[in-house]
């Protein structure tokens, strides 16, 4: 009794000082800092000794290549008993080839995805709709190798005739359709931000829903457009399952699309899982395909985060 | 309650501005009008008739219905998704509720300001030409006349003549709002509705959009709301006094504003409620 006493009558400033005075707590505030630092310095630290070993490998690397063999050869021949050719060129084809035919496939309908959800469909639709598109985005990628090899490709022959089994078109296809959630999802975003007083502006005008939509909405959330088909791009590029499966791995330096391609990733999944021993330049030239991937990524998401400030428009 | 003057003799003709139209021409005539958000009846029984050549005023306290009927006439209110409504509105001889009414053509004739000014994040060239463009004027020559006409027409030409092509979102909100008038008169339409167009600017740009909407009379029927009764005595000829949905008084702004015939009108003017 005499204690509850006491404290009924420490005022509520007091009681907070005497909590203030408590040294465990004291100490908690300072190291929590220093222990979140630490975790957050690991993710860092990684990056880093990622970016040192690709580093480090591709020099060692580029004692046994030249530099301007590696980057102008226009033939890829790692595996030739003679005298094997390091040329990055087939290998970019193959990666661009695919990433090019999955643009054209996941931009329109990723792009008019969006303007449905965002300006026409209704709230209901929408709620049942998007979830879907992101489960779409969730399919393991080797689910989506295996449809673009099994099913895709046989369909697509149906038409094409002179397509081989393992070609750029097919995996090429199925990448897009593996992308067009995230542009789809990340634009609709983008739509739905811009705030209705400005729909309402051109509606007032006798705009109709289209005009709306394709001439107000859709460059004033241009930026976040941009931004998400950039993202899209990087991750076609780095793209690995679908190509590897799908693609073949005959790395050639043309514009065909119908027949065997290898990208970047393919040729890394390739030797990866083959048995080219330590030491080997097979084995060093790996890392500097990685790297190659690696500037190629860089620069997409350099490119996503210079557009998105460059067409910001305020509203 | 409803007091509807048509047959009254006009008692200020002569001082108006526009004694060459014939003021008997009605351009909006709403009859029996209702109006359900969902369950809450928000217009009740509405009838007015708004002639053309005049500034209507449109006032009482939030939430009295003031908007929503202005939102009506353009139809714009149904872009809320449970609106309902019962009536007619004849707008030039029909009704906009007429099911083959094209919402589109009656939104062409009638312009709208809204309460924030709502430029699109454009150029103020390309603000002022994106209804003519969409109504399919795309002679570069043709929308530079537009343009610089609209731009006068609102009285904001001098302080943009040199920054068409800048982003309207670097002007002042008085300027911005000032464009969105210009925008709305870039097609040249036959009624322009304004929803509180000042509440959200100073006092000066308030100043300058009233003495635009004097102005614009002269061409153009206006319906505006305003939530402050000095506004609607400088700036209109008639008023329309709404209370929970309902039109308490409809009548010559002096009229409402001097010698009102009904006791919450009185109450309201005299800033008892509201």
């Amino acid at each position: 009794m005499a204690t509850s006493e006491q404290t009924e009558k420490l005022s509520i400033q007091q009681m907070i000082e005497e909590q203030r005075g408590k040294k465990a707590k004291k100490r908690i505030e300072k190291s929590i800092p220093i222990i979140l630092f630490l975790i957050a310095s690991i993710s860092v630290l990684t990056t880093f000794g990622i970016v040192f070993t690709l580093i480090f490998e591709t020099i060692e690397f580029f004692q046994r290549v030249p530099f301007l063999d590696f980057i102008f050869g226009k033939e890829w021949l790692p595996f030739s008993n003679k005298e094997p050719l390091f040329g990055i060129l087939p290998l970019i084809a193959g990666t661009l080839k695919v990433t090019a035919i999955a643009v054209v496939v996941a931009v329109p309908f990723g792009l008019a995805s969006a303007v449905y959800l965002s300006e026409y469909a209704s709230d209901n639709t929408r709620r049942i709709i998007k979830p879907i598109l992101e489960v779409l985005a969730g399919v393991p990628t080797i689910v989506y190798g295996f449809f673009a090899l099994t099913f895709v490709t046989p369909l697509l022959q149906q038409f094409i005739p002179d397509l081989k089994i393992f070609n750029a078109l097919s995996p090429g296809i199925v990448v897009g359709i593996m992308i067009l959630p995230m542009i789809a999802s990340l634009s609709e975003d983008a739509m739905t931000s811009v705030p209705n007083s400005i729909r309402d502006g051109a509606l007032a005008l006798g705009a109709t829903k289209l005009e709306v939509a394709v001439k107000v909405v859709l460059p004033a959330a241009l930026s976040g457009i941009m931004a998400s088909i950039v993202l899209a791009v990087s991750r076609a590029i780095g793209e690995t399952m679908i190509v590897s499966l799908a693609g073949g791995s005959t790395p050639r330096f043309d514009l065909d699309m119908t027949d065997s391609i290898q990208t970047m990733t393919a040729y890394i999944v390739q030797v990866s899982t083959g048995d080219a021993g330590f030491g080997t330049t097979i084995y060093y030239s790996i890392y500097a395909v990685g790297f190659t991937l690696f500037l190629f990524t860089l620069l997409m998401n350099w490119l996503a985060h210079a557009i998105s400030k460059r067409f910001r428009e305020e509203y | 309650m409803v007091q509807v003057n048509l047959n009254k003799p006009q008692l200020k003709e002569t001082t108006d501005s526009n004694q060459n139209v014939n003021m008997n021409n009605i351009v909006y005539d709403t009859k029996q009008l209702n109006l359900w958000y969902g369950n809450h009846h928000a217009l009740k029984n509405i009838d007015l008739a708004i002639k053309e050549n005049e500034v209507t005023a449109i006032i009482g306290p939030s939430g009295c219905g003031k908007s929503t009927y202005i939102k009506t006439l353009n139809r714009m209110v149904e872009l809320v998704p449970s609106v309902k409504t019962s009536g007619q509105i004849i707008y030039r001889d029909r009704n906009i509720f007429d099911s083959d009414y094209n919402v589109e053509e009656l939104r062409t004739r009638v312009g709208m300001v809204f309460q924030k000014p709502n430029p699109f994040p454009k150029s103020i060239f390309d603000n002022i030409a994106y209804g003519p463009r969409i109504h399919g004027i795309k002679n570069k020559k043709t929308l530079d006349e537009i343009v610089e006409k609209s731009l006068r027409g609102a009285a904001i030409w001098d302080e943009v003549k040199d920054r068409l092509h800048e982003n309207a979102y670097g002007l002042s909100g008085g300027q911005q709002q000032r464009i969105c008038i210009a925008r709305a008169l870039a097609i040249e339409p036959d009624v322009i509705l304004m929803d509180e167009p000042t509440s959200a600017l100073d006092p000066i740009s308030t100043l300058k959009v009233e003495e635009l909407v004097q102005e614009l009379k002269e061409n153009y029927s206006i319906i505006i709301v305003t939530h402050n009764m000095q506004q609607a005595a400088r700036i209109s000829d008639k008023t329309a006094f709404f209370l929970n949905g309902e039109v308490i008084e409809f009548d010559q702004t002096d009229t409402i504003f001097s010698t009102p015939s009904d006791k919450r009108t009185e109450d309201y003017i005299s800033g008892r409620f509201g």
